[in-house]
């Protein structure tokens, strides 16, 4: 026996929009495909820009990658905006959990005083770092075309700035919320010898004008090697040094890196695929910044888990690569 | 910030999970970092004076977003499970959607990109993260209201191709011209227009009657919509009300430089919301106030307040607005009356207004309505009884900023059409006012370049030569289904048939 509940069922006259339909035929759609595909305007503009006259506004060519369809690149998270804060809001309630307890028991203000000094010194600063990321991620999500592209990089934005403020939050864990260790952790990234070269490789990344070559510097070159520095190997030395309760309060950024790999990966693929002239330039790219990339991260890695740890990074980073054709030059230490 | 040993209260706690994540640089200069801060002529002397209009960090924002979202979704799911669209009033109600996500849907959008823009060009931090979750909320409206007019696009005609029609289509060049205008501007001058004028002063004007609407007709998937995005538009208003108040105190010659952008994008707003009027009086089968009641309310009053307040800087109420004031009494029917004669060229249906709806306008327009435009209808109505319903076959001049057609009429003369031209190297411009035309002046080379959907059509740009051909190949416009007069189109058939009322000729969408 089952129930049954009597419902009027009413034929459609179509099955989703037809610019979906063009896409992938009159059939029902994700709600990833209704909310990511050809949504934004694609002609007839109507002013040039008068913060930069050489391009119409949504202009492919803020890019010298050139695609056939930049459509071709999608998010294999599906996410639209309710998918991605939906996941976020998970992730965060367990960041949340974990911020709690580490308050609770003191377990950051009954470090030694040295060990929360290497804190300051050698983690938070990164908080800027992310601010960096995150000015990056906005100006593609506005300078890209395709709605599947610049999407992933305004969640991309706002998740850098959220990982930003755990790193905060983790100094204001350590001074009892008065600011006083955020304040010294920025005086080494303004001007401890260590955090230079990776200041001035931030500072570089926020003057770079194409939009895809900005991705590929930030979201995979630099996080390719500073993620896996910093969240993994780093991690695992910050134990050694008696701050293992510290690995909970950055489980936020080893689940976001490991997810990001998923559409970075993607796109990657995708317009690295689309021609050889892509991945020329992609290779020109990446030869003019991994290696500066590497040598911002050395100073890092020499203070901590020493340079091997790096090199493991690199090593990482270039099996990744290989997969898309493209290659890692960058001299070993 | 300066060493302190006690506890940070709330907004010195922001403060360091916003704004001092920024530093000085120093390996670039800050003007290559930032280079379109400049180039309007505001002055910022100090950007630790900015306010942050609201204190969300990352954690909350994505904690308060998903429980909407969720409740949402909820929500469209049910209304899709339940084929919802049957509870709302008359079908004629779906032409105010189709009007919305061809209007305004790609509205959101472009404020989406155009907010991820603004989130890296200030050097203010505080400004860029409020861009920023602006940004991803408009990219949020944009999307659910893509999910909310799904299920109605299944079952009704003209919602299905709204981003390619907002391209192209003739009127639809008046939101899109509108937004454009925002997004080629520099950063400050999009966020008087979008946060201030557009986000502030008439919220009440445009996105609140099309979820009135909803609300009063049945609507139960938009209305929703509405209601889950109140929370994310109380933050664009309070940014919005913040960005005055900031350039504003930074610098006196700011001044005449914001009262330059009130009085533009007042004109381009109230412009644009003459769509809005037309739906209020004409596309709603429940009404829920006349468009001059609305402007009453929400410009005349609160508007009138808030120029009051924002006179200490010495700013005036925007240049115009007498003439704004006294169309009210106008404007819905203008528009109407001549989208009645366009239908075969939109993705909506039009029809004259039955006899009650007719007694209400008399009642809301008592000095105008039956004296100016109740004969015009009554003339339509009895053309169309004859096997003549009207259509204009020639195209309308349209404004050279606004876009509308020239349509209206001058303040205090409401038979004379108001008409402006002027002669600009060498070409003439056609305007619908003076306040159109002042805009012109004040930026002739952003305005010669407008894509005017007329001139387009006439230079053979737009697949072909014939209106017809048009509307069709290049428009995306179903002729027969999505265009031409309501009464008697397939939705109007499917309509009776889901009431039961008359068998629809084609059977397709029958119980």
């Amino acid at each position: 026996m089952s129930i049954e509940i009597k419902t009027t069922s009413m034929e459609p006259i179509r099955h989703t929009y037809s610019h979906i339909a063009r896409r992938f035929g009159d059939k029902p759609a994700t709600r990833y495909q209704e909310a990511s595909y050809d949504l934004e305007a694609k002609t007839n503009f109507h002013y040039r820009p008068q913060w930069d006259s050489r391009y119409e506004l949504n202009d492919d060519r803020r890019t010298a990658i050139r695609m056939d369809d930049w459509y071709a690149v999608s998010d294999p998270r599906q996410y639209y905006y309710g998918a991605y804060v939906g996941n976020r809001a998970k992730m965060q309630e367990s960041a949340e959990t974990s911020f709690g307890f580490c308050d609770k028991r003191n377990l950051l203000t009954r470090l030694p005083e040295e060990t929360q000094k290497q804190l300051l010194r050698l983690l938070v600063p990164l908080r800027h770092v992310e601010l960096g990321a995150n000015m990056n991620n906005s100006k593609i999500s506005g300078d890209a075309v395709a709605t599947t592209v610049s999407q992933m990089h305004i969640y991309a934005a706002m998740d850098r700035l959220g990982i930003g403020q755990y790193l905060s939050r983790i100094a204001l864990l350590i001074d009892g919320s008065t600011g006083k260790a955020l304040d010294e952790s920025k005086g080494y990234w303004m001007d401890d010898e260590l955090w230079q070269p990776m200041r001035k490789l931030v500072e570089d990344t926020l003057v770079v004008d194409d939009w895809f070559e900005l991705t590929l510097v930030q979201n995979i070159l630099l996080d390719g090697l500073m993620y896996t520095l910093v969240y993994h190997k780093m991690d695992a030395w910050l134990a050694t040094q008696g701050a293992e309760d510290v690995s909970m309060l950055t489980e936020f950024m080893r689940d976001w890196y490991k997810e990001s790999l998923r559409w970075t990966n993607a796109m990657i693929k995708a317009v690295a695929g689309e021609s050889e002239a892509n991945c020329e330039l992609l290779q020109t790219w990446i030869d003019q910044w991994e290696p500066q990339v590497y040598s911002a991260l050395q100073p890092l890695a020499e203070a901590s888990v020493g340079i091997d740890a790096l090199d493991e990074a690199r090593a990482e980073l270039s099996t990744r690569l290989k997969k898309f054709g493209l290659q890692s030059r960058g001299v070993s230490a | 910030m300066a060493v302190q040993n006690k506890k940070l209260n709330l907004k010195d706690k922001y403060q360091y999970l916003t704004r001092d994540m920024g530093w000085e640089p120093t390996y670039q200069k800050k003007e290559d970092i930032f280079p379109h801060e400049d180039f309007e002529g505001i002055k910022i002397t100090d950007w630790s004076q900015w306010e942050d209009p609201f204190r969300l960090t990352m954690d909350s924002y994505w904690k308060y977003q998903a429980e909407k979202e969720k409740k949402l979704y909820a929500i469209f799911d049910a209304f899709a499970q339940n084929n919802g669209h049957q509870n709302i009033s008359d079908a004629r109600y779906v032409n105010a959607l189709k009007l919305f996500l061809g209007g305004v849907s790609p509205l959101e959008h472009g404020a989406y990109q155009g907010y991820a823009k603004a989130g890296r060009q200030f050097s203010g931090t505080g400004a860029r993260v409020a861009c920023q979750m602006q940004s991803i909320d408009e990219l949020r409206h944009s999307q659910t209201q893509q999910h909310a007019m799904s299920h109605y696009n299944k079952h009704f005609n003209g919602l299905h191709d709204a981003a390619h029609m907002h391209d192209r289509v003739w009127f639809l060049s008046v939101p899109k011209s509108f937004f454009d205008d925002a997004r080629t501007a520099g950063p400050f001058e999009f966020l008087t227009a979008i946060s201030f004028s557009f986000e502030y002063v008439l919220t009440n004007l445009l996105f609140v009657p099309f979820m009135s609407g909803a609300a009063y007709n049945g609507d139960m998937a938009t209305v929703t919509f509405g209601f889950s995005a109140q929370s994310d538009e109380a933050r664009h208003m309070t940014l919005g009300l913040e960005v005055i108040k900031f350039i504003l105190e930074q610098h006196e010659d700011n001044v005449p430089i914001v009262q330059r952008w009130i009085d533009k994008w007042f004109w381009r707003g109230f412009r644009l919301l003459s769509l809005v009027s037309m739906m209020m009086d004409y596309m709603l089968p429940n009404k829920v106030m006349s468009w001059s009641e609305a402007w009453e309310v929400y410009y005349e009053q609160n508007g009138g307040a808030l120029f009051k307040d924002l006179e200490r800087y010495g700013i005036r109420p925007p240049k115009y607005q007498d003439v704004a004031n006294d169309a009210k009494h106008h404007l819905s029917h203008q528009l109407w009356t001549t989208f009645y004669q366009y239908s075969h060229a939109t993705n909506f249906h039009t029809w004259v207004p039955e006899k009650e709806e007719m007694d209400w306008m008399s009642e809301k327009y008592p000095d105008t309505f039956d004296k100016y435009y109740r004969p015009r209808y009554e003339y339509l109505a009895k053309e169309a009884a004859a096997g003549r319903r009207f259509y204009n076959n020639t195209l309308p001049q349209l404004c050279q900023v606004c876009q509308v057609p020239n349509l209206f009429t001058e303040m205090g003369a409401p038979t004379k059409l108001s008409h402006r031209q002027l002669v600009h190297e060498g070409e003439r411009y056609h305007f619908c006012s003076e306040a159109c035309c002042d805009i012109f002046k004040h930026e002739p080379e952003k305005y010669v370049q407008a894509w005017l959907p007329v001139h387009q059509i006439y230079q053979g740009n737009c697949e072909g030569e014939d209106v017809e051909t048009v509307v069709q190949k290049y428009y995306h416009i179903n002729i027969g289904e999505d265009n031409f007069e309501y009464l008697g189109s397939p939705d109007h058939k499917r309509w009776m048939s889901i009431k039961g009322e008359k068998p629809a000729d084609e059977n397709q969408d029958a119980a």
